[in-house]
Formats: C-alpha cells, structure tokens, sequence
C-alpha cells in the first residue's frame, strides 16, 4: 500500500507509466482489431502504440458516438474493437448506448476521466461527476481503476466481461492515474 | 421518367439497389429506410435499425473494415444521415473500397408527421460528402442512375455516396424482426457461419 501511494505522489516526475503498455498487450490479447477514439493526453501512449500497429485499424470520430456504432458494425462483422475516450465523450454516446445495449453486442470502452480527482478547470465537473451514473444509467458495466497498477486489471476484467458475456462495459481511469493538469501553472508559463 | 424532374419512388429505388443483390451486406437507417429494405424482402444479411438515430453510416464503415472481401450498402434517410454528419467525414479518411452509402432523400421527417429536414432547405448532403473528400458522391434523380449506383455497390471500387431524391409519400410499414439480439445473431450467423452462435 505504502509503495503504492508512494508512486502515485511521484507520478508526476515519474518519466513514463507502464501501464499504457500493459492495457496494449492486454487488449492485442483480447483480439482488439478495431480502435476507434477521439483523443485524449491520457491515452496518447496507448494510440501510439495502435498507431504503429499494421494489425489494428485507428480510426480517427469526429464524435466518440459514431465509435459505438462503428465497433457495433464491427461486430456484425466479426471482428472485435475497443473506443477510447475522455469523460466528456461519454455524454455525447448516450443514445447510441441503446444499441449494444439492446442487441446484447460486446463494447469496451476506456474512458480517461476529467472533472474528478485534483480537477481544477471547472466546466470539466458536470460532465465528469456525471459519467458514471450516465453509462450505468445505458446498462454499461462499470469498473474505475484510481492507481497505475489497478488499470490493466480493470482493463482485463472489463474486455473479458464485454466479450464473453456480450456487453457493454467501461473502464473509468481515474484523474489520480492520469495526473491533475495545473491550468495556474500552464498560464505562467 | 419521361419528366426529368419527377421524383423517384422510394421502394423502386430499393428494389433496384438490392436487385440480385448476390451476398451483399445491408444497413438500413432506422424508419421507412428499414420498412423499404424489408419491403424489398427480409434477409438474413440485412441489419434494420430500429433506433440508434445517426448510426447508419458507421455501422456501414465498422462491418466495411472487418469484412474487406463484402460489399456494404447502407440505405438510410437525409434526416438520419444528417443527425450522423460527420461520420462522412470520418468515412471520407478511412476511404473503405467496399461501401456505398445511399441516402433516401425526401427531404421530411417521415415518421413523425413530415416536417422539413435541412435538405428541404437546399443543404445539399453530396455536397457535403464530396467536400469531406468521398469522391464518389452524386445526386440520383433517374432510374438510370440508381442502376448505375447498383452496379457500383457490386464493383466495390470505392467508397460511394448516392443521394437519391425522392417523392415524401407515405408507404404501408413492412417490419423486419424488431428484437435486436435476433437480428445480431442471424446476420453474424450468416456472415461468420454456426461459430459465431459460441465464444
């Protein structure tokens, strides 16, 4: 626990987080070939390491929406996906939810929260605060990791509920992971 | 079409776009699209909306991706494909050889009571999906050219957006299975085979 804390406190010198390589591997084992995202600084890694995939197809949403039916296509289709996105987005998915929802379709969704631990840009909470009771209100499964060695588990656990009982289902990562963005800070500079 | 201005029949232009439709795979945008595709004859290898407004197009470039050796044809409504705008523009980059989107234009809202959608008003959706960068994108307004558009689909050399004008009249229903796990599972069975049936 203690060397859990420790890291977390550290995380912002901390060079590079190794658990954005752990949800990769994680989610290649899964048999992800469909990444559909709109991006987020939390999971730039991740998209880089999609993005250098020849395997995997990253496709870029105008609005993370057209992601939830994309990936169902996908899945008429066979093959298998995941969307990353920020909690913001997740407002913007609510209605298109119906459709896994009513179809009994797997979707792993990897949402990067905003609005929550250490936020300090106020228009992020109303969105950010209400994330998880919109996804749960839409019959999403939802898991939240809030430490760098909770994520992959979490990720593991939410791929292998959505794909084998064929649901939807979220991983919330925590602002505790991803490291509160001091916007004092960024004006001085 | 004799009158170069009449408008086309919604359910002629289905017919011709699914006629000998070989093992064609088929998105229908939820409303009269859905009841015009199922009119045309239910199928396994039709997925009829039921809901999920502005999910047609996407849906489209999903099942696109993943089965590269099909063709995709969405057939859906100028106001579903106008809640979905911007997947032209995401359609646009990803550029899929295997899909062609045709869109039902009658410039209405027709399931609930006929109001004007912004087609009505001279938003033009071709346009629209020419300026996102599908270079394949035309306005139908002969019978001719809903062959030509059909023919398309077969060739699957490009990603194609139709928008087919036609008259706002108001068709008898013709409803597809309205249960969302039967049509996932007979469409995935017939396009993956009995393994699609177990994990």
């Amino acid at each position: 626990m203690a060397d859990t804390a420790a890291k977390t406190k550290d995380q912002a010198t901390a060079p590079l987080p190794s658990w954005p390589d752990d949800v990769y591997r994680i989610l290649k084992e899964a048999g992800v070939k469909q990444v559909a995202m709109v991006p987020d600084a939390g999971h730039s890694r991740l998209i880089r390491a999609f993005d250098a995939d020849p395997e995997t197809r990253l496709v870029t949403l105008t609005t993370e929406e057209e992601g939830v039916a994309m990936l169902a296509g996908a899945w008429l289709g066979g093959q298998r996906g995941v969307l990353l996105l920020q909690s913001s987005g997740v407002g913007n998915c609510i209605n298109m939810l119906s459709l896994p929802a009513i179809c009994h379709m797997p979707l792993l969704m990897l949402v990067t929260m905003r609005g929550d631990w250490g936020e300090f840009n106020p228009w992020q909470i109303p969105m950010g605060q209400g994330t998880q009771a919109s996804l749960e209100a839409m019959g999403v499964i939802v898991t939240r990791a809030d430490t760098p060695d909770d994520v992959a588990p979490m990720v593991w656990g939410a791929a292998n509920l959505a794909f084998n009982t064929w649901r939807p289902a979220a991983v919330l990562i925590g602002q505790r992971v991803l490291g509160a963005k001091n916007f004092k800070e960024l004006a001085r500079k | 079409m004799t009158n170069p201005n009449a408008l086309l029949h919604r359910r002629d232009v289905v017919n011709e776009l699914l006629r000998d439709r070989g093992d064609i795979l088929v998105v229908a945008g939820l409303g009269a699209p859905n009841w015009d595709v199922s009119a045309a004859g239910d199928h396994a290898n039709n997925f009829p909306l039921w809901g999920a407004m502005g999910a047609a197009a996407m849906m489209g470039l999903g099942l696109a991706l993943a089965q590269p050796k099909r063709k995709v044809l969405v057939i859906t409504g100028d106001g579903e494909m106008l809640m979905g705008i911007g997947s032209l523009a995401t359609i646009a980059v990803e550029k899929p050889a295997n899909l062609t989107i045709a869109v039902l234009d009658n410039e209405r809202f027709g399931e609930t009571g006929m109001q004007k959608t912004h087609t009505a008003s001279g938003v033009d959706l071709a346009g629209m999906a020419l300026a996102a960068g599908i270079r394949t994108s035309c306005t139908v307004r002969t019978m001719e050219q809903v062959s030509e558009i059909r023919d398309l689909v077969h060739q699957g050399k490009g990603t194609v957006f139709a928008l087919m004008k036609i008259n706002p009249e108001a068709l008898v229903f013709t409803l597809p299975p309205a249960d969302g796990v039967i049509l996932t599972t007979r469409f995935r069975q017939s396009v993956l085979g009995d393994e699609a049936l177990y994990n």
